[in-house]
């Protein structure tokens, strides 16, 4: 255990310090930083591509952070003569939307694709970033994705990027702790409080954890509970509805609060070395997150050695256990950036780097993604598939595909960085016990609709 | 010795020179100050193009003010009345103020006290020693940051590891109640040992008759150390007084860090420059984050100047 631990360790600590180095930019990145197209429209020799290219194709520059990349875009390269995909891993998360946003005020810089979070489309479409992909073609492979994950990377009409994967929420649980103290996996919140208060006062581990850097997951609790943060139409662009405060929001907080200050949950920030030790050692009965954990808890070495065959998965505790409500953590699609120098082929590109089943196999079946593909979504073999990580449960078949299926979809904030950032700073404050969830949610609201103000938006609260 | 050639050589010069005509002096004065700028030339144009124009750059931007919604609109000084009434910015830099008044006196106490201490030392120990401290400083900071992250572990730092034998928690040195303290400590771990080095070479200069003299009039250790040796560094003290408050006002790279291992503590105004950072990166908003870095080096420089200024009798610099 200890070498894991030390192997996790330094496995972060290398991650961090390569994100440390890795602000040398992608100068080639963009198509736009080249010379224009030829009438032909190939777009310019790449340079710092980190894959081997098939044929002589023009090429597209792709930005991608997914752990299996290097396949996808091999499986894409071979099946194509008229295209073929330059690829470079640029990080994930704030890494990646750090070089996104400098290279989209920069005006160069942009890579021709790019893999985005659903919550980060509407941020960069309205700095014009982002291509409309409907003259492209999008609604050719619309067919292929649920309602709910469709309009995740829709605005009003129009559509900026082609879903991959998407991130049901499920509540995973170590079957060691609960078999031990006795505890069944909670079906309602209500319940999850009871069996956290069990399973301390009986001497065992947290709970959970409330870390204050997965924003996201926590908005995605508000909203099952009936919170709707944010209300726009980029058909009307100047107009935002901000609702971080009403009573649902507030609830979510409050309870999670409540967990937090009594010492059921932990205050660790999530995908930190100290948060996977500790997944790793039964520091957590559950961790709430979506259907692409599995495959990150692999890569960080939960699973193997001492926490092996001890996983399972439940579907996500409900506010109300008549009226179950499904959200989604997470996810990405492939975007078309206005710096690319030939957007038809880009939009070849982001149509189909995800699409042929050589690449949807590898991904689901390696766990590390949940495909949004129908062609996935509706086999038998995914449905029956006996997931590894969790000793063989049919996890997408009990949890992830009802999930999926009746997630409905969110509409997101073009201030979604900002927002993030401040509801971060709310969640460290509550972990430190200076706030209430109600203060907090106050908080939270006055400070983003002062900040949307300012950025020129007519605020609706 | 250098003393003595160094005179003998001037020495002909400043004999030969009156003799000249005036005309000819003239033009030898003119010559001179020709060869002179050629060798300033490539000094004033990276001078130029990498502090004088990005700062004019960066006034210009901050002249302007940038709305997701309404694009970009000329703003005059509204961004600067927006930085000085920004509570954001404002708890930055009352975060940064305090941290100064504290780790400056904490900082040269511990690299005058360390250099004092090696200067009387004359064993072989005392070279080792010397390289050990120093070495901090040799580490890059974002390094030195990650490794003070793992140290301060709460699951499997040292000391975590050493509260666990006696089955206690460790305080964990990132949290809201401690993180002043916890970048404090590696803040000077970090540039103790490059200012002991000043000062040290500072001690070294001095001629050691002085000593001699002292301890004939009977000083005692003590005394030397600080009746004679401090008050002959002192320019070397004000030198690195000047550094540490640069350095602390802007202070960045280590907090920058450890944010991630923060928990949520180390937030993005935590410092003005972190706060210009997010500010121009992650929010998109560089005519602001332009403003914040502009009030910051307005900040700095008015700062040091008066400072330098109060002391310029007492330093040598002047």
């Amino acid at each position: 255990m200890r070498k894991s631990i030390l192997a996790g360790a330094s496995g972060v600590a290398l991650v961090l310090a390569l994100s440390a180095c890795a602000t040398s930019a992608n100068n080639s990145g963009g198509g736009a930083s080249a010379p224009a197209a030829e009438e032909s429209g190939t777009s310019p020799k790449l340079t710092d591509c980190t894959n081997k290219m098939k044929n002589d194709a023009p090429q597209v520059s792709v930005w991608g952070w997914y752990p299996n990349m290097a396949t996808v875009v091999d499986n894409f390269n071979a099946g194509h003569t008229d295209v073929q995909i330059c690829w470079n891993n640029v990080g994930q998360g704030q890494d990646e939307y750090t070089k996104v946003q400098t290279a989209i005020s920069a005006k160069k810089g942009l890579p021709d694709v790019v893999m985005l979070e659903a919550d980060h489309l509407s941020s960069y479409s309205i700095q014009d970033a982002l291509v409309d992909l409907v003259p492209y073609g999008a609604n050719d492979v619309k067919p292929s994705f649920s309602e709910g994950a469709w309009k995740d990377v829709s605005s009003g009409d129009k559509v900026y990027a082609i879903p991959v994967d998407g991130g049901p929420m499920g509540l995973i649980y170590r079957t060691d702790v609960f078999k031990k103290y006795d505890v069944t996996p909670p079906k309602t919140w209500a319940e999850f409080a009871d069996s956290a208060a069990k399973v301390k006062a009986a001497g065992g581990p947290l709970f959970g954890d409330l870390g204050s850097n997965v924003p996201a997951a926590f908005m995605a609790l508000q909203i099952q509970k009936g919170a709707v943060p944010f209300g726009y139409d980029p058909a009307n662009p100047q107009a935002l509805t901000v609702k971080l405060n009403d009573q649902a929001s507030k609830d979510v907080l409050n309870y999670w609060a409540d967990l937090s200050n009594k010492g059921l949950v932990g205050k660790q920030d999530q995908f930190t070395t100290d948060y996977i030790s500790g997944v790793v050692g039964g520091k957590y009965a559950t961790y709430t997150s979506a259907a692409w954990a599995p495959g990150y808890l692999t890569g960080a070495g939960v699973g193997k050695g001492d926490s092996k065959g001890v996983w399972a998965v439940a579907p996500l505790p409900q506010w109300d256990e008549a009226n179950p409500v499904s959200v989604n953590w997470g996810g990405s699609a492939f975007a078309v950036t206005t710096q690319a120098t030939d957007k038809k082929l880009a939009a070849v590109v982001a149509k189909g780097i995800y699409a042929d089943p050589a690449s949807l196999e590898d991904g689901w079946k390696k766990q590390v993604i949940f495909p949004l593909n129908k062609s996935v979504l509706d086999s038998t073999e995914f449905a029956e598939n006996k997931t590894d990580f969790f000793s063989g449960q049919q996890a997408n078949k009990e949890v992830y595909l009802p999930a999926e299926g009746a997630y409905k979809g969110v509409v997101y904030a073009p201030i979604t960085t900002y927002y993030y950032a401040q509801f971060q700073a709310e969640l460290a404050k509550i972990n430190s016990g200076k706030v209430t969830g109600d203060q907090a949610a106050d908080e939270l609201q006055a400070n983003i609709v002062k900040y949307a103000e300012s950025q020129g938006f007519k605020v609706t609260q | 010795m250098a003393h003595a050639t160094a005179v003998d050589v001037t020495s002909p010069d400043s004999t030969t020179r009156p003799r000249a005509g005036r005309g000819r002096r003239g033009l030898n004065e003119r010559k001179r100050s020709r060869t002179g700028l050629l060798f300033v030339l490539p000094f004033a144009v990276v001078f130029l193009a990498f502090l004088v124009a990005p700062l004019l750059y960066a006034f210009y931007l901050s002249l302007y003010s940038k709305g997701l919604a309404t694009g970009v609109v000329f703003a005059g000084l509204k961004n600067y009345t927006t930085a000085f009434t920004d509570p954001q910015f404002l708890k930055g830099v009352w975060f940064v103020v305090r941290f100064a008044l504290v780790l400056i006196p904490v900082q040269m106490f511990v690299s005058l006290a360390l250099a004092l201490v090696l200067d009387g030392l004359t064993t072989r120990f005392s070279r080792f020693a010397r390289l050990m401290i120093f070495l901090p400083y040799a580490i890059p900071a974002v390094i030195g940051a990650l490794m003070w992250g793992f140290l301060y572990s709460p699951t499997f730092g040292p000391m975590q590891q050493i509260a666990d034998l006696v089955g206690a928690q460790a305080p964990f040195l990132l949290d809201p109640d401690h993180v002043f303290g916890g970048l404090m400590n590696v803040v000077t771990w970090q540039w103790a040992g490059y200012y002991m080095i000043i000062i040290f070479a500072a001690l070294r200069g001095i001629d050691a008759s002085v000593y001699e003299a002292a301890r004939i009039d009977g000083a005692s250790s003590w005394q030397i150390a600080f009746r004679v040796k401090v008050p002959m560094i002192s320019s070397a003290l004000l030198l690195i007084l000047v550094f540490a408050l640069i350095g602390t006002l802007q202070f960045f790279t280590e907090p920058q860090a450890l944010r991630l291992v923060s928990n949520g503590t180390i937030t993005p105004d935590f410092t003005p420059n972190i706060y210009a950072f997010s500010q121009a990166f992650a929010y998109a908003n560089f005519n602001y984050a332009s403003a914040i870095s502009f009030s910051l080096g307005i900040v700095v420089f008015i700062a040091v100047y008066v400072f330098l200024f109060l002391t310029r009798k007492r330093g040598s610099i002047s």
